[in-house]
């Protein structure tokens, strides 16, 4: 594997190994992120990609059976460090998940929850201008201004996937971590989150996983190939789609494999 | 393999079809007798408990001699206590006679055997009333009083001329003259509130016993298992389902609480029996002991109940929340919990209703016990839920043990009175579930 050198990393790891109860999910993987960017995580299904993902904003420590070794820094502090506190990280490093998972509450609720919990507004003034700001950031507030009140969950599957995101980014996040944030939706909604990706690109460093190869070469600057918990290739997005340098890739690419 | 023609069933066919058709016909055949069993325990509760909801009453003028209650004229009511209901009993015999007089009623029995007819309770009534208003004496006051249990049980239909012919405590003659009270309008049968309300009653007198005192226990009982059943449990269910460690200790706590919720009744009367009353030395047959061991008892019910409801909610809100950056108690508190609210509920008034009819481990604490005292819901000397009590189930099983007929009735009543109490809480627990169900 490549050693990927970067000047402006945001996230950081190196030999990073993760295992499951007997399984080793993920093999030494060291790899660097860069800030305002969009990396994609590719690879067959079981590669890892998902696991190292949640290596990230430790949501991995919720499973109990998970160890994760290795060194994994963002802007330079191991976030594994005894004395960092997982709520402090994940408000910094925000998720988005496979399944719209909107709490069954109403839009606005969703929204002002992270804000809430982490004492980011001191009044209800503040409060209602972050979210305000997050679902126009989320491409959801035409939508949904005139229905602030009413349930998250009555939405479409591509508002609610819009308002997960708008919920994820409403803590002020640094790093936006998304786990094949469209594979629950139709084409229509996938496109409006794409094109919600890019405009998030500017404010966060994100990182997706994504089992479409397409997607990756539509949203990333960056892609990532993970085989069966290794990763294969790091690179330029454009460089793994039209030349790998790896023949795993190039198989994996051209439909060979995974 | 050639296909035959679609229009006629092949045999295998038929063959399953006949087999659909039998299963089908049993289930509706275990639903007919499941019903009609219902209905059975319904109608031969119903048809022998509904007459203890009517009681008879004599409304009669005694006149209070002051010759009779206070000798002395002074009103003293240490001199006035010493009348027993024995001399109050002569009073209220003048008084019924006097009634028969008036209305012109011809009868053969003996001034004694009219007397007879209205309840032992009655002269107790009397003599309360005169205690507590001394100034009454000397005076003829009207009096609403109970009348004896056969003669009550004669405007029930429990009684006929042909049983009262062949029965010691009462005659023919007693039933004709109580009807001609009735229609001169002295015996008059009304709604029986005292059921409801007063304390238990000796033997001889089923007419004036009331479910007063086992209500007030079971609902004193009520209050102590809620308030230590629900917070215990469902603390204990949320801490095994969403923080505990998922090693051999917690799966061997998992296993036990699963055998204690199968665990006979009885055996809890026994624990409690041991600890609460040897060991800790709480008060014999009171609500709390009561509370106590039926807490023991819905204990598994509702931490198994509620950790299902816990389960049931989806793990994709408990990410949601952690995802956010919520702390584990966060997730838990401000998300999973409401939403499991509707099944922990609904799983705490099902076990409160268990608890509710549970019989055998009160009577292993002595809450068979015949107590005619309302408990105190606090008092000084036997503290919170100390006095005696006894309970609706022990009150049921007690009356079927009495001799009297009477109380058949009020057995059959007191399991009514009882059925409509669970009927009431199984209906709350739908509600809640309905009101608070969510979908996502």
């Amino acid at each position: 594997m490549k050693d990927t050198q970067m000047t402006n990393a945001k996230i950081s790891t190196k030999g990073v190994q993760v295992h499951y109860a007997d399984t080793h999910a993920i093999k030494d993987v060291s790899v660097e992120i860069a800030d305002k960017t969009v990396t994609a995580f590719i690879g067959p299904s079981g590669c890892g990609k998902s696991t190292f993902l949640r290596c990230i904003n430790r949501m991995n420590d919720t499973i109990d059976s998970c160890r994760v070794t290795g060194d994994i820094r963002i802007e330079g502090e191991d976030i594994y460090d005894v004395k960092v506190d997982p709520v402090q990280l994940r408000a910094k490093v925000g998720m988005v998940f496979q399944k719209p998972n909107p709490f069954p509450k109403s839009i606005y609720d969703n929204v002002a929850y992270g804000p809430k919990i982490h004492g980011l507004a001191r009044n209800k003034a503040e409060l209602d201008e972050i979210v305000e700001k997050s679902l126009r950031k989320a491409a959801l507030w035409n939508e949904a201004k005139d229905r602030l009140l009413s349930p998250g969950t009555g939405l479409s599957g591509g508002q609610q996937q819009r308002l997960c995101i708008a919920r994820a980014i409403a803590t002020a996040p640094e790093i936006l971590l998304m786990d094949e944030p469209c594979s629950a939706l139709d084409p229509i909604a996938t496109a409006q989150v794409e094109e919600l990706i890019d405009e998030l690109q500017k404010s966060f460093s994100v990182v997706i996983v994504t089992h479409s190869m397409q997607q990756a070469a539509r949203v990333s600057q960056k892609t990532a190939f993970f085989h069966l918990g290794n990763l294969v290739e790091y690179g330029d997005t454009d460089k793994i789609f039209t030349n790998p340098e790896d023949p795993r890739t190039e198989s994996y690419i051209s439909g060979r494999i995974g | 393999m050639t296909h035959k023609s679609l229009l006629t069933a092949d045999v295998r066919t038929k063959k399953r079809n006949a087999a659909e058709a039998r299963f089908k016909a049993y289930g509706l055949g275990a639903i007919v007798v499941a019903m009609l069993a219902l209905a059975l325990l319904l109608t031969s509760v119903v048809s022998t408990g509904s007459s203890a909801f009517k009681q008879t009453y004599a409304t009669i003028s005694v006149p209070l001699t002051e010759a009779k209650l206070d000798k002395s004229g002074t009103r003293d009511l240490a001199v006035m206590k010493k009348v027993t209901t024995i001399g109050y009993t002569r009073l209220l015999r003048d008084g019924i006679v006097t009634a028969v007089e008036e209305l012109g009623l011809e009868t053969t029995l003996s001034a004694k055997d009219i007397g007879k007819m209205l309840s032992k309770e009655a002269a107790a009534t009397v003599r309360n009333r005169v205690l507590a208003n001394p100034e009454i004496v000397g005076t003829s006051v009207e009096f609403k009083l109970l009348t004896n249990g056969r003669i009550d049980g004669y405007f029930k239909g429990r009684v006929t001329m042909e049983s009262a012919a062949l029965d010691g405590n009462t005659s023919p003659e007693e039933l004709q003259l109580a009807q001609q009270l009735a229609d001169a309008g002295v015996f008059v049968t009304t709604f029986n509130w005292a059921f409801l309300t007063a304390p238990d009653a000796s033997d001889q007198r089923p007419e004036a016993a009331g479910l007063g005192v086992a209500i007030l226990g079971s609902l004193y009982m009520m209050i102590v298992v809620l308030v230590l059943a629900l917070p215990i449990g469902v603390a204990a269910s949320i801490y095994l389902e969403e923080f505990a460690p998922k090693n051999r200790w917690t799966d061997v706590i998992e296993v036990n609480i699963s055998n204690l919720a199968a665990v006979p009744s009885i055996v809890y009367g026994i624990l409690g029996l041991a600890i609460f009353i040897n060991f800790m030395k709480f008060n014999q047959s009171s609500p709390m002991v009561g509370g106590l061991v039926l807490t023991l008892m819905t204990l598994p019910t509702i931490i198994i109940s509620t950790r299902a409801a816990l389960k049931s909610v989806p793990p994709s809100i408990r990410d949601a929340a952690l995802g956010v950056g919520a702390s584990k108690m966060q997730s838990v508190f401000h998300h999973v919990l409401p939403l499991a609210a509707p099944g922990i509920l609904t799983g705490t008034i099902i076990g409160l209703a268990q608890a509710l009819g549970e019989t055998a481990p009160l009577l292993l604490i002595g809450m068979v016990a015949f107590v005619r005292e309302y408990p105190a819901a606090y008092s000084a000397d036997a503290g919170l839920f100390g006095e005696a009590s006894t309970a609706l189930p022990v009150q049921v099983f007690n009356w079927t043990q009495r001799a009297d007929p009477g109380f058949v009735e009020r057995a059959s009543g007191a399991i009514i009175t009882l059925l409509i109490f669970l009927l009431i809480m199984n209906a709350i627990a739908i509600f809640l579930r309905r009101k608070f169900e969510r979908r996502w």
